[in-house]
């Protein structure tokens, strides 16, 4: 926002600046997640049809391109349909809800330094908030609570914010928090992604929508739109998980390889291109995932959930506060404390993570 | 509808303070048992099958099969067709293994007329069954892995079985429905190149389809943890229920009639019988009846493979040579069993030695018997297990109907 305020010309009244401020990133961000989705479909089904040794889409444009344009089209045109006895406004809330769930959450995400629409303190919490909203339009509550695992990476941080997250992963792959306290960090990574693949209702845990069973669940009471919302809804998730899942443990913005020369061409950052190409590398592994993993039935599913996923993250959390506490293990391992003491003879002082962390444990 | 055993509701019941304080009283919540009805639409039910379920929340309580939608009077048809033009009947009862189905006849009423085809046409037939068995048992464990909620596989399989479809429209015109398997021969002899193009196939299948099948879904955890507990059915009620084929070899026993009563020369064939090993749970899961299944393909596999050996050494010969121009067994009946794909499928013909039409036909059909044991397996199971249930009894309602 800052960014787009000193970019206008400073003759123009502050009012217009403001709000011009305001206005080009949000519709830069909504076209981008509006649009996602029919690159995403598009994507899958040709992703589907090379697993499954056939084509997929090839008749509407070239390579069939077009097809999930096409039909876009003939979803808005269809009409829509209630059925009988139920409740309109809500039938008619409760796309808009899980709609609105999938873009809220976009807003805190970074795509560079300057690029996020706001940086707000409590931005983690803020993601898991606004994430369960669509959960609430699919009335399944419940799934926000498997997120505690994120408090071990908001320990070592110190903040809440997405950007001092992806800050203190500066420096290249190794300051990512994927490959940080082994044993520890990388656990917390497949936890944070199976439950994001539970919250999206992707396979292996469709169970909303299980085809065989419920016949595509609720999907079948929705025509038209209101269908295509649901389905947008469910394709901006699965970006907005990976994106999180990004600036969390893939360093965000940063480049594999600490190089300017990858970060930067010239004055243009290369931010958002890397981050958006970690949330679409995730994107492609959930819909790998799709067409290969069978389903789980719903008890294994709560099982998994409860008896598995959240125990061993409140045992990492609690690890993690413990060897947060420790001098020697304050900054990681001895295994990927060595990146941390080049740092620190490059520096010359205590290392960029301590400096965060520091910084980080006065209050905001 | 209600359960008999709801209780005091819709009578007047007392006023005494049972009132929740939000508008609605705890003794109106519904905790009755419903009647679910599952089918004759629903995609999973493999057919036109309606499922009567008695559902206590996500549990089934008890489960009672419907079926009918798909009966067309086969056996009334058949009194008044001649013998030969049964044969297209047949195959739209079991329309996912017609080969089978087809034979099946075929040897009955060549048992009436006491007449053997000529060892290049029995030949031709087992290549023609065994091919058929791979190709039901494709669509079996693939649509088995679509229930599950596994597409890929099916995509795979499908594609494998469309090889096979390939070789049967090339040899006789048909990719469904085929007509194939006549009293005394089969209506074409195979074309050029066919030993051929089936090696290359099965090579293919062999190297490829076969283990990437097995590495995909059946050694899949979430598979097995879907699977390997649920339907058991213990080999008493397996024998006493009169399942056959895969579904009681699942359970145990190997028994298999291409050895215990061999027709068409099986006799003098190589090959296994596949028995489920309860290697992830009890014996008898619908993982067993579904291994089965998986490595029968294998196994049958093998049987075309020698039976291409022989084709190769043997002279070309007339397929018609032994079909009679005039079907018209002596007063007699027979009881004619084979082995299809879905297990043991039996016609019981009866010829009244007057006219060219069967007095009776009476098919003894394995999905029936597979669908009677249905209740018995479906008490206790959550409804997403029923789905998992029905797929692993691998029952065609075009059979169990007719």
């Amino acid at each position: 926002m800052d960014l787009f305020f000193r970019l206008l010309p400073e003759a123009w009244p502050d009012w217009l600046r403001v709000a011009l401020s305001a206005t080009i990133p949000a519709v830069l961000l909504l076209t981008f997640m509006a649009l996602g989705p029919i690159v995403y479909v598009y994507v899958e089904r040709k992703i589907a049809g090379f697993m499954q040794d056939r084509l997929g889409p090839t008749r509407v444009g070239p390579y069939g391109l077009l097809q999930t344009i096409a039909d876009a089209i003939k979803l808005m045109f269809k009409e829509a349909i209630y059925p009988t006895g139920a409740d309109k406004k809500l039938f008619l809330i409760a796309p808009c809800l899980v709609v609105l769930g999938a873009f809220l959450a976009m807003v805190v995400i970074p795509f560079g330094g300057k690029a996020q629409v706001a940086d707000l303190n409590v931005g983690l919490f803020y993601v898991v908030a606004v994430s369960s909203l669509s959960t609430v339009g699919l009335i399944m509550a419940g799934w926000a609570s498997n997120n505690k695992i994120l408090l071990g990476i908001v320990m070592i941080v110190g903040s809440l914010s997405l950007r001092d997250i992806v800050i203190a992963q500066q420096g290249g792959l190794t300051h990512w928090f994927l490959f940080r306290y082994f044993p520890l960090m990388p656990v917390a990574f497949v936890i944070f992604f199976t439950a994001g693949l539970a919250e999206c209702n992707r396979t292996p845990f469709d169970i909303p929508e299980a085809e065989s069973e419920l016949v595509a669940g609720f999907h079948t009471e929705y025509s038209g739109f209101f269908f295509a919302m649901f389905f947008m809804a469910e394709y901006t998730e699965m970006f907005v998980i990976s994106a999180v899942a990004s600036v969390l443990f893939l360093g965000g913005y940063w480049s594999p390889l600490p190089n300017h020369w990858l970060q930067h061409i010239g004055p243009i950052g290369l931010g958002p291109v890397w981050l958006i190409a970690k949330a679409w590398f995730l994107v492609f592994v959930m819909m790998w995932l799709r067409w290969t993993l069978p389903r789980l039935r719903v008890d294994q599913l709560m099982y998994v959930a409860w008896k598995v996923l959240l125990p061993i993250s409140m045992v990492l959390v609690v690890a993690v506060g413990g060897l947060l506490m420790m001098p020697a293990t304050r900054n990681g391992f001895i295994w990927d404390r060595r990146a941390a003491l080049q740092e620190a003879a490059r520096t010359g002082h205590g290392g960029m993570r301590v400096r965060v962390f520091r910084s980080g444990a006065r209050t905001r | 509808m209600r359960h008999p055993s709801g209780g005091p509701r819709g009578s007047p019941v007392s006023t005494e303070a049972m009132s929740s304080g939000f508008g609605w009283r705890v003794d109106d919540l519904d905790t009755d048992e419903m009647i679910l009805n599952m089918g004759p639409q629903h995609p999973s039910t493999h057919g036109v099958l309606r499922l009567e379920l008695r559902t206590d929340g996500e549990v089934v309580r008890a489960a009672r099969p419907h079926i009918g939608y798909l009966h067309r009077c086969f056996e009334k048809h058949a009194e008044n067709v001649d013998y030969p033009g049964v044969i297209p009947y047949t195959d739209r009862m079991d329309y996912v293994a017609s080969m089978g189905n087809s034979l099946g006849y075929a040897l009955a009423v060549e048992g009436l007329l006491k007449i053997e085809p000529s060892p290049y046409v029995q030949t031709i037939r087992v290549i023609m069954a065994e091919l058929q068995r791979i190709a039901s048992h494709c669509v079996a464990v693939g649509t088995y892995g679509m229930d599950i909620g596994a597409f890929t596989p099916f995509l795979h399989l499908l594609r494998d079985r469309e090889k096979i479809l390939d070789m049967f429209e090339w040899t006789c015109g048909a990719r469904l429905l085929y007509n194939y398997n006549w009293v005394g021969g089969v209506s074409h002899d195979l074309p050029q190149g066919f030993i051929k193009a089936c090696r290359q196939f099965l090579r293919e299948f062999e190297a490829i389809t076969y283990p990437e099948l097995i590495d995909l879904l059946l050694k899949n955890k979430i598979f097995i943890k879907r699977t390997a507990n649920i339907g058991v059915c213990p080999v008493e009620v397996a024998v006493s229920y009169d399942l056959t084929g895969p579904n009681l070899r699942g359970s145990g026993p190997p028994r298999d009639l291409r050895k215990d009563a061999p027709y068409s020369g099986y006799d003098s064939y190589a090959f296994e019988v596949c028995v489920g090993k309860g290697e992830f749970g009890p014996l008898g899961s619908c993982f067993d009846r579904n291994w089965v299944r998986t490595v029968e393909m294998a196994e049958s596999a093998k049987i075309v493979h020698q039976a291409l050996d022989r084709l190769e050494k043997m002279e070309r010969a007339d397929v018609h040579e032994k079909v009679p121009k005039r079907v018209k067994p002596p007063k007699s009946e027979i009881y004619s069993r084979s082995e299809a794909p879905r297990g043991q499928l039996g016609y019981y013909v009866v010829a009244d030695g007057i006219g060219v039409n069967p007095y009776r036909v009476k098919v003894k059909s394995p999905c029936f018997t597979a669908m009677s044991v249905f209740h018995v397996l479906a008490r206790g199971m959550m409804i997403a297990d029923i789905i998992a249930l029905i797929g692993s009894l691998d029952v065609v309602l075009g059979e169990i109907d007719r």
